[in-house]
């Protein structure tokens, strides 16, 4: 298998656990987990295309997407923490009348 | 097969299996340790491609930030929370189908995409000089061209902070 190929394979399949991760498991914290693996599946795309075409724009987009993450964690753990202050349980169940 | 090769199929399993742990594994910090471990193997697969700014960025900013704030949230909340311990909710199964159809599709159109050769993209970059992932080369184009940008992630990081201390404050006074 070319090279491209199998890292663009490993960037779906990094993905679509991550996908998998955030539907199924009930805990926030876990779910938040598996959106970071969700994005770290983009972000190896990004950087096999960058690599291939040898683009160092593509470079400095992956490091603001970095930037970005970390950003999102930021904003991201405060409100996990306020909910389990709110019902002390992490399980996303518990939340239900969040809905529409 | 070159060690190179032999490397980068070492790196992309070591990386699936991190994934792979990361669904089955029951307590919180377990699958922070594997979504780690998929981190790392994921910096040796843009080392090993030379992309050795990235992977300096993944090691220092994912698993050195992100992680370790994360596995500290989760020695602060996990002490009598036993919520972990049902790993699954109730939509598996169409979940695992939908993730599965998208999987499928995805890999589908990859296999059957043509890859074009380096050869041949050559001519479309003639303009500019081949550009190399070295950091003497990306902190050049990075100061020289990006400097707007990476001002503005700082104002970005800012309001990022601002954002989670008010949500702080507004927790704590709806609480008392």
């Amino acid at each position: 298998m070319d090279r491209t190929q199998l890292l663009l394979t490993l960037s779906i399949a990094l993905f679509c656990l991550g996908l998998v991760g955030v539907m199924i498991r009930r805990n926030a914290l876990v779910m938040l987990m598996c959106m970071e693996l969700m994005l770290n599946g983009v972000i190896l795309s990004l950087v096999t295309f960058a690599e291939r075409t040898a683009t160092l724009s593509g470079a400095v987009l992956v490091f603001l997407v970095f930037v970005v993450a970390a950003a999102e964690i930021a904003i991201a753990i405060p409100i996990v923490l306020l909910l389990s202050r709110q019902r002390h349980t992490l399980d996303v169940g518990a939340y239900s009348e969040l809905k529409g | 097969m070159s060690l190179e090769t032999l490397l980068l199929y070492f790196f992309a399993a070591a990386a699936l299996a991190g994934g792979v742990l990361m669904l089955i594994a029951r307590h919180p910090m377990r699958v922070a340790l594997a979504l780690i471990s998929s981190m790392l193997s994921l910096a040796g697969i843009y080392a090993l491609l030379g992309v050795h700014v990235i992977a300096v960025f993944q090691v220092l900013i994912y698993v050195g930030a992100v992680m370790v704030f994360m596995v500290y949230v989760i020695m602060l909340l996990d002490v009598r929370d036993p919520s972990f311990l049902e790993r699954y909710g109730r939509a598996m199964v169409p979940s695992v189908a939908i993730a599965a159809v998208l999987a499928v599709a995805l890999s589908a159109a990859v296999s059957r995409g043509k890859m074009i050769t380096a050869a041949e993209l050559a001519p479309r970059h003639a303009d500019r000089a081949a550009a190399t992932f070295e950091v003497q080369p990306f902190s050049v184009e990075f100061i020289e061209r990006y400097w707007l940008h990476f001002e503005l992630t700082s104002v970005l990081l800012l309001a990022a902070v601002v954002a989670a201390i008010a949500v702080i404050k507004a927790g704590r006074r709806h609480d008392g």
